[in-house]
């Protein structure tokens, strides 16, 4: 007999549809407003979660839940008020290793949350946030790898006592000048056993001795540059107290960091992308010699002019005591004295074995302390795009050592939110090479709920119009196929939960367009069964082959625009990707509701019976 | 199945062919309309492919547009753009990549400006900026996705159907998109990424309509012996007419409903889908049979796969 189904087949649909069922639910259940606490070092504890339980209670603030997962506690509140109230109480409370951000989590009832449910992964432009694309400076990083190795080499020449006259890097690489041919030879004989990374090439004419970085030295620093760039800015925004924040690579330069629901982005942009860092040196001459060198442009030969935030001269050694790498804790402060700004920093040990010895053998003389930072930026003039790069080096303040210190001490001669910033950045560690922010998309709060609701309303008003439609000019069938249409977008809404992918607002209209086109085959296939009626054929028979020959059809048909849709996947970027997504998984799961689907209820009403008449 | 085809001879058909010359004039006319003002006007495209500052802000009441941009003029911003968007509460300023702005505050900057025009708070609603380099990467990433696409799709029908049938399906596309795209450059509607995500929306559309025409032309030429070429793609378009117009019909109610309530981002977005809607639809029933007609289809371009058909076919 024509058009039936075998009982598995109807089993296997209704299953089917009620897990995509349960996977869609959670996206019904809103969100709850909850404070997010994180431990710089450790996870979490039921020490910690009572900890806190007590904090807000002690506020007399009512908690709907605390929860650990993933070594972080998450409490739900049920108003925004509470929460930020909560946020500051804890925030005070809590002392500086622990980490506050505010939150939305979704409230999804735990035997969903059980099975693994959860609602559609919200992107930026749907729940506000800030999306940055960074590009890490690779000439830079290169540039530092390649001055380090140049004293590296310098002092090796030192301990093997070959004497050379000079050794200088530029664009080329590094250059080793010799007197003496003989002197040349023994280096390079020397040096490639020291340095592997280096390729020597000799040049007798001009007794230099050309080194440059190994095609996989430099893949090995850039590749090593973005992961520690990766991993400091992820130190950073743990500072910011955003929670869910991504930071990840993208291709080999470039990171990309989205912190959903930031407001203040400016100073977000700033701590980011900040270089900011620290240096001490020793002054060298007196304040007349300062004066002298920024008239007459001569420095002693082993000092360098700097100024001071006022514009005044310095002249520092050109030896540094410790540099920021060498500073493993810092918090901002006030001096006790003065109630001056200041940042309390803390060294590791090789670094404050050198203060300790620099300041025993200098007690009464001046150190300065050197504020650096590196700035990068991409002009476009015309067609051609260059980067300009500027460093900026102040002496921010120049005090006498008053007696001798090592691993702890106070900075001063800083505006007060430098002093905590300058703090913040000194702890999440310094960026191995800059980077500069190249895209930027920042959406506000009540954008992002507006995209959602717009989003939302067009997605009901186009499928309650496509219903419509269908019903009056398709009939019964019109209503089988509008039970496939609903079906179809439950599925999409379950796939796309359980996938995680992100739900951007090109994303919702990939779902409109997807519910006006997946009709399609259903239109194809009634259109085919009207025509095989008006031919004569009986109603059973034309319901079988109506759907037998508009299977290629909609098979070639979907297919290529699925193969749109996958050029567009492979090569959009953010938000039309979300458009890529839907539409894809649209196409797939239309396929099935508007054959298998229809089929089924069609068969179910229709098959093993006399029929006279269709409803189409 | 023979039957089929005296069936359907017997319906009241349109004879759509005997106007193919007008309607391959018409297109021609608005391709070159379109091509011409895309060579001469250009397109107005969005910051994602120029690169630049593009700031949304909220205000409580009416904007006065003027005064925002005397006040943005005087704060060296002469080069702002400002617009409403959406609303008359909504403004939109757009600001040109510049050497001398600092870009980490240029948000902010703008902002406070703002809200010196305005005695009631005016509020964030999005800040984009892209860089220059991105803007090159991403207009070189599109165009290399259009042609992709497309060529993927060549291959495909080729595949599936044959080269006659592929070139008609591409003219088809190309005639649908440059139009698209020419109204855009028209209107300077303004071109961006999302915009360029439903020209390739459009793309797979209109080949969705077209194939469902090729495919229902490949059967027509398999099934009646003795007819015309232009009889055969007549029947063919005829009986695919219903369903061309049924789902062109409900994806224009779904996109109306996306141009009317999905909000200002997504406008242009519904807007290049309506009209590459509307074309697709008229070229997938002119353009690609046409095309098979210029080409000068025949039944031997259907029965490649094997002799054995023919000896069915004999009676």
């Amino acid at each position: 007999m024509l058009n039936q189904y075998p009982l598995w087949k109807y089993i296997l649909l209704v299953v089917g549809l009620l897990v995509a069922s349960i996977y869609a639910l959670p996206n019904l259940y809103g969100e709850d407003p909850a404070v997010q606490v994180s431990h710089r070092t450790k996870s979490l504890t039921d020490e910690d979660k009572l900890l806190i339980q007590q904090t807000i209670t002690g506020k007399e603030l009512t908690v709907k839940s605390i929860e650990l997962k993933e070594g972080h506690a998450l409490a739900r509140f049920d108003d925004t008020e509470t929460q930020l109230r909560a946020a500051d109480a804890l925030k005070e409370n809590l002392g500086k290793q622990y980490l506050v951000a505010l939150n939305l989590a979704p409230a999804t009832p735990g035997w969903l949350r059980a099975l693994s449910a959860a609602p559609m992964y919200l992107g930026l432009d749907l729940r506000g946030g800030v999306h940055f694309l960074m590009e890490v400076d690779m000439v830079a990083a290169i540039k530092r790898l390649e001055e380090s190795l140049l004293s590296d080499i310098r002092s090796t020449l030192r301990d093997e006592k070959i004497r050379y006259r000079g050794v200088r890097r530029d664009d080329q690489g590094l250059h080793i000048s010799f007197r003496e041919l003989e002197h040349m030879e023994q280096a390079a004989e020397e040096l490639p056993r020291v340095f592997r990374e280096l390729e020597f090439i000799e040049k007798q004419d001009t007794l230099t001795l050309h080194a440059k970085l190994s095609e996989a030295a430099i893949r090995n620093e850039k590749k090593s540059a973005l992961q520690q760039n990766v991993i400091t800015l992820r130190n950073r925004v743990n500072e910011l107290g955003v929670a869910e924040p991504v930071i990840q690579q993208q291709g080999d330069s470039r990171i990309v960091v989205q912190l959903p629901g930031i407001q203040d982005t400016a100073g977000a942009k700033k701590i980011l992308g900040a270089t900011a860092t620290l240096e001490f040196r020793m002054t060298e001459g007196t304040r007349s010699d300062w004066l002298d060198a920024e008239q007459n442009g001569r420095t002693p030969l082993n000092s360098i002019l700097y100024y001071e935030r006022d514009g005044s001269p310095v002249l520092l050694n050109r030896r540094v005591i410790v540099t920021g790498d060498q500073i493993i804790d810092a918090a901002s402060t006030f001096d006790s004295q003065k109630g001056t700004p200041a940042v309390s920093v803390r060294l590791n040990g090789k670094g404050a074995s050198k203060m300790g010895d620099t300041t025993r053998e200098h007690i009464g003389k001046p150190m300065a302390v050197v504020f650096i930072e590196n700035k990068i930026e991409t002009k476009k003039v015309g067609d051609t795009i260059t980067k300009h790069r500027t460093t900026t080096k102040e002496v921010i303040n120049v005090a006498t050592i008053q007696g001798q210190f090592s691993a702890r001490f106070q900075i001063t001669g800083l505006e007060s939110q430098e002093a905590r910033d300058l703090a913040l950045l000194l702890r999440a560690g310094s960026l191995r090479a800059p980077v500069e922010i190249i895209e930027e998309r920042t959406v506000g709060p009540s954008l992002g709920r507006d995209n959602i609701e717009k989003g939302f309303f067009s997605v009901m008003i186009g499928f309650v119009l496509v219903l419509v439609f269908m019903t009056v000019y398709y009939r019964g069938f019109g209503l089988i196929a509008n039970v496939a249409l609903t079906a179809n977008l439950v599925i999409i809404i379950a796939v796309l939960s359980l996938l995680q992918a992100t739900l951007t607002l090109p994303g919702i209209a990939g779902i409109v367009l997807t519910v006006g086109m997946a009709v399609d085959a259903n239109v194809l296939i009634f259109e085919r069964i009207k025509e095989e009626v008006k031919n004569g054929n009986s109603p059973q028979a034309s319901i079988h082959s109506g759907y037998e020959k508009a299977f290629s059809t909609i098979t070639d048909a979907n297919v290529t625009t699925l193969l749109a849709a996958i050029v567009l996947f492979t090569l959009g970027t953010g938000p039309v990707k979300g458009f890529a997504i839907t539409l894809s998984i649209g196409i797939i799961t239309s396929m099935i509701t508007a054959i298998v689907g229809t089929r089924a209820i069609v068969n179910l009403l229709y098959g093993n019976r006399e029929i006279k008449k269709l409803s189409i | 199945m023979s039957q089929t085809a005296v069936q359907s001879k017997q319906k009241a058909l349109i004879n759509f062919m005997s106007k193919r010359k007008l309607a391959l004039v018409f297109s021609l006319v608005l391709m070159l309309i379109s091509l011409g003002s895309i060579i001469t006007k250009g397109l107005n495209f969005g910051i994602d492919f120029t690169g630049g500052y593009l700031i949304e802000a909220g205000y409580q009441y009416d904007v006065d547009l003027d005064r925002v941009r005397s006040a943005l003029a005087e704060a060296q911003f002469k080069d702002a753009q400002v617009q409403n968007f959406g609303s008359s509460k909504d403004i939109i300023v757009r600001i040109a990549p510049r050497a001398d702005i600092n870009k980490a505050t240029i948000g902010d900057n703008i902002l406070a400006i703002l809200k010196t025009t305005s005695d009631k708070p005016v509020e964030m609603r999005r800040v984009e900026f892209v860089g220059p380099q991105v803007g090159d990467e991403l207009r070189d990433d599109g165009g290399i996705a259009l042609l992709v696409a497309l060529g993927g799709i060549l291959i495909y029908i080729s595949l599936r159907f044959q080269l006659k049938s592929a070139v008609g399906a591409i003219l088809a596309l190309v005639h649908d998109v440059l139009i698209t795209v020419g109204v855009f450059s028209l209107l300077q509607l303004e071109f961006d990424l999302t915009v360029l995500a439903s020209i390739l929306a459009v793309i797979g559309y209109s080949l969705n309509d077209t194939v469902v025409v090729l495919d229902r032309i490949r059967e027509t030429f398999r099934n009646i012996r003795k007819t015309s070429a232009e009889d055969i793609l007549n029947i063919s378009i005829n009986q695919t007419l219903a369903r061309t117009l049924v789902t062109s019909m409900t994806t224009l109610l779904v996109l109306l409903a996306l141009f009317f309530f999905g909000g200002e981002i997504i406008h242009g977005f519904a807007t290049a889908l309506i009209i590459g809607v509307i074309i697709g639809t008229y070229s997938s029933i002119y353009i690609a049979s046409s095309t098979l007609m210029l080409l000068n289809i025949h039944k031997q371009d259907f029965l490649v796969v094997a002799k054995e058909e023919v000896v069915d076919d004999a009676p």
